[in-house]
């Protein structure tokens, strides 16, 4: 059903793997380097934007049973980085166990957090972990504004963020020599294209230096995806044919190539493959087949066609997502 | 209703060049070159032009900077305060005219 609902969409937007053949593209997989790992549909924070609908009364969460199976799914695949998401996955009581044994296998470890769920947590252990094991904290940060943060993220996150983003500052992270990696992502607080990354990691930077004594690594600008809750806040707002035309309007070539669904495989919370977290929302599975991690004897999947739908208009408008 | 201003044509402007290319295409440089980022940002540069548009009242103009103003980075409470510049601008033009008023009103009385 979520499949019928990609292809119905609004009047002047071509399908998305035609507008790759009108280029001389085709999407298929390269290296395998990156296991994405979603722990779970349960969340602090019901953002408007997210596009898994995740929230406080989701009950998906990944067992410790497909957690072992993770792992040993990330042996076969030789995948080097492991990027752990959610959700939250602060709020997965396994997510120690995930750590302990990906860092075991020495693999780089990353783990997406809303900040917020990092906070109140208020888990020093936790804290130690990822400091002892160098985990590279990507976090969410749409707005250097309150009003624009907590429309999109909920009352009261944006200041939870920069408490969050001063502990971690605290422990050494974002800051240069310690080898502990603190990256924002802010995508737009409404139905607008995102600001030019290197713009806006300038303002940042300066904005949460002077303002709140915050340093951190990188920033990251990303269009918000139509599915899940976003999209049934565009369509509530009037606005969804005129954001996907945006998207489609936007279309860079030249993003396909670097397209992170290229190099990465991403891994439900029960344990099911897809080329990228997103299309876990599109219900559309690696090759178009569902396939549980426990049932790969074999890992081929170079030259593999990625499986597409028209939400992929939002990893190639401008600089893409990667 | 029908009205005089269509959102969709905003997206035609372009088609202003069909008549007069050269010239279309000498405004369309100079106009990227003017927003592009220099001693003032692009997101500085799109909050002028939102409180010029509003001063000028183009529904055109305040659609496109709205939105190039949230796409800059820029949140509402910025774009407001630039809006109350260009209106202390404007109800200031009309209230030092009061000058003119009152020297007319010296010259005229006793």
């Amino acid at each position: 059903m979520e499949k019928q609902n990609l292809r119905q969409m609004g009047p002047g937007v071509p399908d998305f793997e035609q507008t790759l053949e009108n280029h001389g593209l085709f999407l298929e997989r390269g290296e395998t380097h990156t296991c994405q790992v979603n722990l779970g549909l349960l969340c602090n924070q019901v953002c408007k934007h997210c596009h898994l609908s995740a929230g406080p009364d989701r009950k998906e969460l990944m067992d410790l049973d497909t957690i072992f199976q993770v792992v040993e799914f990330t042996q076969k695949t030789g995948c080097k980085v492991v990027d752990i998401t959610g959700g939250a996955p602060e709020m997965n009581p396994h997510l120690p166990v995930l750590i302990d044994k990906m860092a075991g296998l020495e693999k780089v470890l990353m783990l997406r957090s809303n900040l917020s769920a990092l906070y109140d947590a208020n888990d020093p252990g936790l804290l130690d972990l990822l400091v002892k094991h160098q985990v590279t904290i990507v976090s969410s940060l749409p707005s250097l504004n309150l009003s624009q943060t907590d429309a999109q993220r909920g009352q009261g996150v944006f200041e939870k963020s920069i408490m969050a983003l001063k502990l971690l500052n605290d422990r050494g992270y974002g800051k240069e020599g310690t080898g502990l990696v603190l990256d924002l992502v802010s995508n737009p607080t409404g139905a607008f294209m995102p600001t030019d990354q290197i713009i806006a990691e300038k303002r940042f930077r300066q904005v949460l230096r002077e303002k709140w004594g915050i340093v951190f690594s990188h920033l990251f600008t990303f269009a918000n995806m139509p599915l899940g809750r976003f999209e049934a806040w565009l369509k509530k707002k009037g606005t969804y044919t005129r954001y996907l035309q945006s998207l489609w309007k936007g279309f860079n070539p030249c993003t396909v190539e670097g397209l992170m669904c290229r190099n990465l495989i991403s891994i439900s919370w029960d344990g099911y493959l897809y080329d990228c977290d997103f299309n876990q929302a599109a219900a559309l599975p690696m090759a178009n087949l569902r396939t549980h991690i426990q049932d790969v004897t074999k890992i081929d999947l170079h030259h593999q066609k990625i499986a597409c739908g028209n939400h992929c208009y939002a990893c190639t408008a401008g600089s893409g997502f990667t | 209703m029908e009205t005089y201003y269509d959102p969709e044509d905003l997206l035609k402007f372009e088609e202003i060049g069909k008549d007069a290319p050269e010239l279309a295409q000498k405004f369309f440089e100079y106009y990227g070159q003017v927003f592009a980022e220099g001693d003032l940002t692009a997101r500085e540069k799109s909050l002028i032009a939102l409180a010029v548009a509003h001063t000028i009242q183009c529904p055109y103009c305040i659609d496109a900077y709205t939105k190039g103003c949230l796409e800059k980075g820029s949140n509402l409470s910025e774009m407001t305060e630039a809006l109350h510049v260009a209106t202390a601008i404007r109800g200031g033009a009309s209230l030092v005219h009061g000058i003119q008023m009152r020297n007319i009103v010296e010259k005229m009385s006793m």
